[in-house]
């Protein structure tokens, strides 16, 4: 058949689009959690009305993107059923477990007490209801963790053995599939950039209100809070990112040497800027090269020898027999790229408005700014002339969105940089797909996905922007004054609810 | 009684806790074309499920990984074969959450009447396809060998299913009527005491004959029983509504649905999905389920947080105890 139109090509489209677009809510759901936790947390700590109308502000975004993460969630949960039900079968006593874990303690932590979060704010005392969105952003990070470690026996099954006589893989050890190097670095790596990208959004967000002098107060600590996050998160990516590709180094070399389109080893190996390869021949036409950085990050010292696609391809020959075992190199290689690439640009922003908007380090005390005014940006000793100012908040607005981007090929890199796996050195994609499943009902269901999140993007961003654009609310008398009591207070029996869909 | 017939159980457990659960607040769904007359009562009716329709929801989440972790076979088959259906469930189940969420996030009336739509449909079809596809289930479908569903899409439409399908359908209706009836306040409250009486009356003669139906095909000693707890409750579900016992008829119509998912999973049982071609291609607790080990681990999880999501989301029902009415929505037109 039409290796376009296989149904293993199709099942695959169909999950790397619902995937990466279900990614898209992800990071921003985990982070903003937290950030809006933290925000009440200040709220309830220190009474100041910008931490609560704060809280409100991101909580709306919060809300609205959540919603989104939730659903797109679901199908999720089913796919491997429908699409690959070979893999279901041969993995589910191994991949099942901790699928069950994540719904049965997460996905019930979330959705109970987000719902309590959003309905709550007249029906419990504050700091109950402060405690709900503590609960919702655990349920966030635990959903996160079970997966990835689902996703992490795929990228390096342990903790298993092959029952021949069934014919499937079966789980010995839960704990090591919990703990193992791979689950670590991954949930590691992936926390450190969600908060990455909540961080950025939170940024360019504030930038948007600050560049107009509205709402500073909320703005002023929304940025001070953002680009915390964004620091910090951007320098754990970072760390993590580095630990994580150390691990694959050793666990999957061919991904990394696609990762570098290394197509022969080296010693000391360069690590390539650009690169145009032939794929055809087994070799880049055009290279641009660090000498040394590629050993280095593959085992921390300048000199030693990395293995490359051809060698690594024929190793893996010799150990499972003839075929074809390299992912497709200009994707992971410009994957591997974009995902650093994106990434690091806004942790560089996040670095640059960190300095920029110090409050007392270095900073003469002639520009240092109170709680009503827009930060000043102060480079040196002077503060940025009204462009350069300009500049560095619409910089921040535009670049938004560049985590978003950094996740996506994250993913794509690291799944397609497994290919022709599905489990790494046990299972084909091309044996995992469902046989029963025709043609035209995959197609059926990657139109009808494809067609649904476009005009649900469409939605989801008016409604963001609206929000936005919008600013945090007005407070009023009942936000000041949460119930005492479970339930809500007697005295307000008959008034109109404090939230209602 | 082997682990893997505990998770017979447990599986059938979270299903149970599915309908009786989202069960409501589907039929509430339905209720808003049904029950409301203006718009402020569909926000009503919405709002009496608000707080709690998502936790209701990863009932139906953890049953899928369950499944997935305890009876692979059975997940891979299921959902691979019945692959239309259940695209359709899901489509109309991320355009319910998505239409609860946004429906108040604009004020312009045109959005806000789309979302009703939405919530109508997405609510209506799920409730019904439900009962399709556990039609199809106990009666069994064409499996081979290998287990793989070799029947097509129209296959599944068969009379059975699709009465199947008219049972959940009206009896979830049912449900969330006097769900609605024990949550509200006011003028929507009394209506809602008088449709259920006719719905409930519509489920009956359909559940009955459906059960009776199955109980013939299929029953035994066992599912007779569960099939009398089902009528019985059922008709002192309608007679609690008549005498105005909301929380009875409530519980009694929950009752319904418990006996009438158990007499479904007693005739499968120790079958997950009987072969229409070959009873030795069958899958059974035996040849569906994953290792001792597996099984094992998750008994701990379960014996442990399910507790747990007991008793935090009865504390939610329990915050949210108050009667909603009118008075208490903001804005009416809002």
């Amino acid at each position: 058949m039409d290796l376009a139109l296989a149904p293993e090509t199709l099942a695959r489209w169909q999950f790397g689009i619902t995937t990466v677009y279900h990614f898209l809510f992800v990071p921003l759901t985990i982070s903003l959690a937290a950030l809006v936790a933290g925000l009440q947390t200040a709220w309830v700590r220190t009474e100041k009305e910008k931490y609560l109308r704060a809280t409100k502000f991101w909580g709306k975004l919060f809300l609205i993107n959540i919603a989104m993460g939730v659903v797109t969630g679901i199908v999720q949960e089913f796919q491997f059923g429908m699409n690959w039900s070979d893999y279901s079968r041969f993995v589910g006593d191994v991949f099942g477990a901790p699928l069950a874990f994540e719904a049965l303690i997460a996905f019930f932590f979330e959705s109970t007490f987000i719902g309590l979060w959003i309905f709550g704010w007249d029906r419990l005392p504050k700091k109950i209801h402060l405690a709900c969105i503590w609960m919702v952003s655990i349920g966030t990070l635990l959903s996160a963790y079970f997966i990835l470690a689902a996703n992490s026996w795929m990228q390096h099954p342990v903790g298993y053995r092959i029952n021949g006589e069934k014919g499937r893989a079966e789980l010995t050890d839960f704990w090591l599939v919990l703990t193992q190097n791979t689950t670590l670095n991954q949930v590691f790596h992936s926390f450190s950039a969600a908060f990455l990208t909540g961080g950025a959004f939170m940024v360019g967000i504030a930038a948007f209100h600050l560049m107009r002098k509205k709402h500073i107060p909320v703005m002023r600590t929304s940025l001070r809070l953002g680009l915390v996050t964004l620091a910090v998160g951007g320098l754990f990516t970072a760390i993590s990112g580095d630990t994580l590709g150390k691990v694959m180094y050793e666990q999957q070399p061919m991904k990394m040497a696609a990762a570098e389109a290394l197509w022969d080893g080296e010693e000391p190996a360069p690590f390539s800027v650009f690169a145009y390869g032939d794929v055809d021949k087994g070799h880049n036409e055009v290279a641009l090269e660090i000498p040394g950085l590629l050993s280095f990050l593959a085992h921390s010292d300048f000199e030693s020898y990395v293995p490359g696609i051809n060698d690594t391809n024929e190793a893996l020959q010799e150990k499972f027999g003839p075929g074809d075992y390299k992912p497709i190199v200009p994707v992971a290689y410009w994957g591997f790229r974009w995902m650093i690439g994106f990434g690091m640009a806004s942790f560089s922003l996040g670095l640059l408005g960190l300095w920029l908007t110090r409050k007392k380090f270095l900073l003469p005390a002639a520009y240092r700014t109170g709680e009503d005014e827009v930060p000043r940006l102060v480079l040196l000793k002077r503060p940025l002339g009204s462009r350069l100012t300009r500049l560095y908040w619409l910089a921040a607005v535009w670049t938004m969105a560049f985590p978003l981007i950094a996740n996506a090929w994250g993913w794509i890199f690291t799944e397609m940089g497994r290919q022709p796996w599905v489990v790494y050195g046990v299972m084909r994609t091309e044996d995992a797909v469902s046989p029963g499943v025709s043609q035209a009902e995959v197609i059926t269901s990657m139109t009808v996905f494809t067609l649904l999140y476009a005009v649900l993007a469409v939605i989801e961003v008016r409604l963001l922007v609206k929000y936005v654009k919008a600013g945090p609310p007005e407070l009023s008398d009942s936000d000041l004054n949460p119930p005492t009591k479970l339930g809500g207070d007697v005295r307000d029996a008959d008034k109109p609810m404090a939230f209602s869909y | 009684m082997e682990l893997h017939d505990v998770w017979f159980v447990l599986i059938a457990v979270l299903w149970t806790g599915y309908f009786f659960l989202e069960g409501f607040d589907f039929g509430v769904g339905v209720l808003t074309r049904l029950l409301a007359r203006n718009r402020a009562e569909k926000r009503v009716l919405i709002n009496t499920i608000g707080p709690v329709w998502d936790g209701n929801e990863v009932w139906l989440l953890t049953a899928g990984g369950a499944t997935f972790a305890a009876f692979p076979e059975w997940y891979a088959t299921l959902f691979s074969g019945f692959y239309l259906p259940l695209l359709a469930i899901l489509i109309c189940l991320i355009v319910r959450g998505v239409a609860f969420e946004y429906r108040a996030k604009r004020p312009e009336e045109n959005w806000q009447r789309n979302w009703e739509t939405a919530i109508f449909w997405t609510s209506l079809l799920p409730a019904f396809l439900w009962g399709v596809a556990f039609g199809n289930i106990v009666r069994g479908v064409r499996l081979d060998a290998d287990f793989e569903y070799v029947g097509t899409v129209w296959d599944l439409l068969n009379p059975y299913a699709l009465l199947g399908g008219l049972v959940t359908l009206t009896l979830f209706t049912f449900h969330g009527t006097v769900f609605t009836a024990l949550k509200t306040v006011g003028d929507i409250r009394e209506r809602a005491r008088k449709l259920a009486l006719k719905v409930g009356l519509v489920a009956a003669v359909l559940a009955l004959v459906f059960l009776l139906w199955t109980q013939v095909e299929s029953g035994d000693g066992a599912s007779l029983a569960a099939f009398g707890v089902a009528v019985a409750s059922l008709v002192a579900a309608l007679g609690a509504n008549q005498a105005g016992r909301e929380g009875w008829a409530f519980t009694l119509s929950g009752v319904t649905i418990v006996a009438a998912v158990a007499m479904l999973f007693l005739t499968l049982f120790p079958n997950v999905m009987p072969s229409t071609l070959d009873p030795e291609w069958s899958l059974t607790v035996t040849n569906a389920s994953s290792s001792p080990y597996t099984l094992k681990i998750m008994t701990w999880l379960a014996v442990i947080a399910t507790p747990l999501v007991l008793l935090y989301q009865g504390w939610t029902y329990w915050v949210f105890r108050k009667r909603i009415g009118t008075q208490h929505i903001a804005d009416p037109v809002h």
